[in-house]
């Protein structure tokens, strides 16, 4: 597998700040690969939105580089066909949500990208298709809950046929059914069309889903490998501010206790197995 | 607050043959029978008029109860240029009552000026009745496209006018919670005199801008990532097409309009 995003010495500080401010990335090194599901979890500030924001050239490095498959971002020409490639979706979905029917906002990406109406049409109904949303496609989008809207949201990003998907804390501001129809649409994109997914969350669980987990403090690279070996770093977390899992909690209080217990349980099922079989 | 019941566009779906025609010919055909209202000289035009835009509501399929509420906030501008009309036309007196008179003139200029408000507005109601809102913003953006060329900016203006269609509710939504919210904190909207409660509107008005300005920066936002950059090599989802329809229905309109311009030189 290929690197899709790859980070180089970035580091970050925006041009009004003052000099005593430190800045808000801090050499990072960063190598996405393509087709994963990477999630980067942080604190607020810990600069993981602004990473984000790099990454489809809405900001540009104040030193170092970075790359998205390829194409500089500090580059204005490589700036349409770095956001084709990586799609954004946001927090709120309302402001994100441009047009008043549905499947106009869907063709919104590829109408300024300039694609033929027939393909237009043709991509939007597989995008809603793909999210489930496509019996809603003349509704009013203010008439949809926030997990539709989320949907739709990113229906409107597929519908750019991106290689990769940034959701910067797209599930903050919805219910829990709404979280996960979110997720799961997600994931579905990823494992189905190998789309390459970047979940910027605080939400342990979802980013529990992940194959890989970057954990951001401080404008810098925490931790970075599986969601397994990330959780198990217990005080490095928790001196970043972050909680870990309930499982990963209950098993290290354990170990603190003077049980051997392995620390790499993070679904309910594991960890009630594991008590089950320290409890003989 | 009864904020939901705003009905706004007022768009009527159906498929009436009025439903169907080219945005852009109906925006024209508006576009022409107002022009004729202002060309109507006496009772052959103006009943031609009437009878036409009778016509079109019983075509377009939508009750007529819709039409009479959408005439209903003009009724008192109607009477009112009508009581004018009525009894400051000189002419040949009919009824004199002090300094109050009636003419004969009178009596037709107040009937025609009525027709002519009415029929006005009638004719805009069966416009936006029968046009969605997106289809309107569409057919007006392609109608001024020739003004681009004098700099004019049609693409963004049309731009801002669907933005604003799509935050319209969204915006009312919100209206309501912050309504909610200084309720709930012991505002008072509803006594007082009428500075007092145009006072009381600050701690709504104030919260609505502040989160106004905050969406339109993350609508920009998103937009610039959704790959949004003018008009320059935008393609369009809905493709306007002139279908036989259409030429037929403006030449029709066409024909109104000049009927109405002889009409005029005949004095009828």
């Amino acid at each position: 597998m290929s690197a899709i995003i790859k980070a180089e010495h970035l580091w970050f500080s925006y041009p009004d700040a003052t000099p005593d401010q430190p800045p808000i990335l801090t050499d990072v090194n960063l190598e996405i690969e393509a087709g994963s599901f990477v999630a980067i979890l942080g604190h607020n500030g810990s600069g993981k939105s602004t990473l984000a924001k790099h990454i489809n050239a809405l900001l540009t490095p104040t030193q170092g580089k970075l790359w998205v498959d390829g194409l500089d971002t500090s580059l204005p020409e490589n700036l349409l066909p770095i956001r084709e490639k990586v799609g954004m979706v946001f927090q709120n979905p309302d402001n994100q949500i441009v047009a008043s029917v549905v499947e106009e906002d869907v063709a919104f990406g590829p109408e300024n990208m300039g694609v033929p109406p027939k393909e237009i049409r043709e991509r939007v109904d597989r995008a809603l298709n793909m999210v489930g949303m496509y019996e809603f496609r003349k509704h009013s989008p203010h008439l949809l809950s926030g997990g539709q809207k989320q949907r739709v949201a990113i229906a409107g990003i597929i519908a750019m046929m991106p290689q990769c998907i940034i959701l910067d804390e797209a599930t903050a501001m919805l219910d829990p059914i709404g979280r996960r129809e979110t997720i799961d649409t997600i994931r579905m994109l990823n494992r189905d069309y190998g789309i390459t997914v970047i979940l910027i969350t605080h939400h342990m669980d979802e980013a529990a889903q992940a194959q890989r987990l970057i954990v951001m403090s401080q404008g810098h690279v925490l931790a970075d490998g599986t969601p397994k070996s990330v959780f198990q770093q217990v005080e490095l977390l928790r001196s970043a501010g972050l909680a870990v899992p309930e499982t990963t909690a209950l098993l290290y209080e354990l170990k603190q206790e003077g049980f051997s217990v392995p620390l790499d349980a993070i679904s309910d099922e594991d960890c009630a197995a594991i008590l089950a079989e320290l409890l003989g | 607050m009864a904020l939901k019941d705003i009905t706004l566009g007022q768009y009527f779906p159906g498929n009436s043959i009025l439903h169907r025609l080219d945005p852009r010919t109906k925006l024209l055909f508006t576009l022409l029978f107002i022009v004729s209202i202002f060309l109507c000289k006496f009772v052959v035009s103006y009943g031609l008029l009437v009878v036409l835009v009778l016509l079109l509501i019983a075509v377009s399929r939508i009750q007529g109860k819709a039409f009479l509420k959408g005439l209903k906030p003009v009724l008192f501008i109607v009477a009112f240029t009508a009581i004018l009309n009525l009894f400051y036309t000189s002419g040949t007196v009919l009824w004199q009552f002090g300094i109050f008179k009636i003419t004969q003139e009178g009596i037709w200029k107040a009937i025609f000026m009525m027709l002519r408000i009415l029929l006005l507005i009638a004719c805009t109601l069966l416009l936006t009745y029968t046009t969605s809102p997106i289809l309107l913003t569409d057919g007006l953006e392609r109608l001024l496209r020739p003004l681009k060329k004098v700099g004019f900016p049609v693409h963004e203006l049309s731009m801002m006018m669907s933005i604003a269609l799509r935050f319209i509710p969204t915006l009312i939504q919100e209206t309501d919670k912050i309504i909610s919210a200084q309720k709930a904190r012991g505002a008072d909207f509803d006594s007082g005199n009428l500075i007092q409660k145009a006072k009381a509107l600050i701690p709504i008005l104030v919260p609505l801008f502040i989160s106004s300005f905050r969406r339109a920066e993350e609508l920009a936002t998103a937009m610039e990532c959704r790959c949004y950059h003018g008009d320059e090599g935008r393609t369009s989802l809905r493709q306007l097409s002139f279908h036989s329809r259409d030429v037929i229905f403006l030449i029709f309109s066409i024909l109104i309009c000049a009927t109405v311009c002889v009409l005029r030189y005949f004095g009828l």
